[in-house]
């Protein structure tokens, strides 16, 4: 497991291309910075410069090999790599406020915009015109939409919000694809339909993400619960209230497995039962340092009771790997059905990339299903 | 002068409320809750967390509901607190940290430290989750 501090400024949101030699991320500014992996070192390549606000989310398709970035400026840029140069695209989104998340269709022909507009951008590329084109997901929508996840069917779109929501909506454009086929969520998918909302969690839906088949979705929300809902069978909705602090982004591992990480700092496991509909605590996916147990002396004993009021010497110093909150977390090998590493970076300005065999190996009783 | 800028009642006027896409919770009538019995303290703990008030707009039953939970928490035992606690289940805990923290808001006599003492208890329980859940509730006790 390797922990790599980039800045001291926090990372505001990541991507990796397609063989994972290089990400792009925002350092909190109104910049995207791409660093090359050289070795054991990280250099920095490019400078996208564009945005006139900060960059709230980028995504790089793996295959075509264009980055989308958004920002607070309310725009969103496709960048494409013409020789050594990213060139940017501007995409009128019509939205008048800050655009908060993108995410790439499956098939990349198609890209999502969540915004403070209460509403989801679809954008694609209109081939007479030569530019891109967005329709608007406006209803039942209350609120700021937060992230976003494409079903592996490049039609259904999961969308977290602020108003206590997490939906799928259908993301179908006819003039880029043809009808899908009928998914555990429904089989009529005209454009903009509601397929599911999420009933009995409260508190903003910060991550939300399909499991590899699509069937399930799974998500966090600010009120500390990890939520699981299947398709089809009327849709069954499975939450834990945990006991940390609240959840910020949450992916599967496989397709009973979860992993999130929040505001305590640290990815914690969950593994969901389907016999059962239960989601359950599975573990603390972190490398426990090993710390030197000195014994306390009578006199700092008493020392702490004076002046902490308690008996513990636990000092007031973070043992996990990232030491500010996770924002972010991203699959970097063996996509959402076996992943085998994933990579999460967060306020502290660092990233971590974790091992899942190793993972297994350190923690005993770590059971990922 | 003309005579329009006369009168200023138009700023008394709550547009929040005419505002179309405000956000309006669900809510229906708090059921009434029964009083404590004396003597079996676990089985008062048991009833007056259950039915809590949390979806009418009736500030009277709520208020009603927050004093009898209250009498029934100071009626405990410090060496009792901590079994208690035990016997809820997850949001019967969260449901306590609700009350707690309501309590909190109205400080008496001594209701503060009784209250600290079930919010070490609770918070051993429950974990900083249920706390968060208390700021988060939409729907407060």
């Amino acid at each position: 497991m390797a922990y790599h501090s980039f800045l001291l400024e926090p990372i505001s949101c990541h991507a990796w291309n397609k063989d994972r030699t290089q990400i792009a991320l925002c350092p909190n500014n109104h910049e995207v910075h791409i660093y090359k992996k050289d070795g054991s070192n990280w250099n920095k390549i490019h400078v996208l410069k564009e945005h006139n606000g900060q960059v709230t989310g980028i995504d790089w398709a793996p295959e075509s090999n264009r980055i989308v970035t958004c920002g607070t400026d309310r725009n969103a840029y496709v960048w494409t790599l013409k020789g050594d140069v990213w060139k940017p695209t501007l995409v009128i989104l019509r939205i008048n406020r800050a655009a908060r998340c993108v995410t790439w269709s499956p098939k990349e022909n198609k890209f999502a915009v969540g915004s403070g507009s209460r509403l989801i951008s679809v954008c694609y590329f209109e081939q007479e015109n030569d530019w891109w084109v967005c329709k608007h997901i406006k209803k039942p929508i209350r609120s700021t939409i937060l992230c976003l996840d494409w079903h592996p069917n490049n039609v259904l779109l999961a969308a977290g919000s602020c108003d206590f929501k997490c939906r799928i909506f259908s993301a179908y454009i006819k003039e880029v694809e043809e009808k899908p086929a009928p998914t555990a969520w429904g089989s009529k998918m005209p454009f903009g339909e509601v397929m599911f909302e999420s009933t009995g969690t409260s508190g903003w839906v910060h991550g939300v993400c399909f499991s590899d088949s699509g069937n399930r979705v799974a998500w966090a929300s600010h009120d500390s619960t990890v939520a699981v809902a299947e398709g089809g069978k009327t849709a069954v909705c499975t939450s834990l209230s945990s006991e940390t602090l609240p959840l910020l982004c949450v992916t599967f591992i496989t397709e009973n497995s979860l992993v999130a990480a929040g505001h305590d700092c640290y990815p914690v496991l969950f593994v969901y039962d389907s016999n059962n509909a239960a989601l359950s605590f599975g573990g603390k996916l972190d490398v426990p340092k090993q710390s030197a147990q000195k014994g306390m002396t009578a006199r700092e004993r008493f020392q702490n009771l004076d002046k902490k009021a308690s008996v513990d010497s636990k000092e007031a110093v973070l043992e996990s790997v990232h030491k500010n909150s996770i924002s972010q977390i991203s699959i970097l090998n063996g996509g959402k059905a076996k992943c085998a590493k994933f990579c999460t970076t967060g306020m502290d300005g660092g990233m971590a990339i974790w091992d899942v065999k190793t993972l297994e190996s350190a923690m005993k009783d770590l059971k990922i299903v | 002068m003309s005579k329009n800028t006369v009168s200023d009642r138009f700023r008394k006027v709550d547009i929040d409320e005419y505002d179309e896409n405000k956000f309006v919770d669900e809510e229906d009538g708090g059921e009434n809750q029964l009083g404590p019995d004396e003597g079996n303290l676990m089985g008062a703990l048991q009833a007056v967390l259950k039915n809590p008030p949390i979806n009418t707009k009736n500030q009277n039953v709520k208020d009603r509901a927050e004093g009898l939970v209250l009498k029934v928490l100071s009626s405990f035992k410090a060496s009792d607190i901590e079994k208690a606690v035990q016997s809820l289940d997850k949001t019967g805990v969260d449901l306590l940290m609700k009350y707690i923290y309501k309590g909190f808001e109205k400080p008496t006599d001594n209701s503060s430290a009784i209250l600290l003492q079930w919010h070490e208890k609770a918070l051993s329980a429950g974990g900083v989750g249920s706390i968060v859940r208390v700021l988060t509730a939409r729907k407060t006790v």
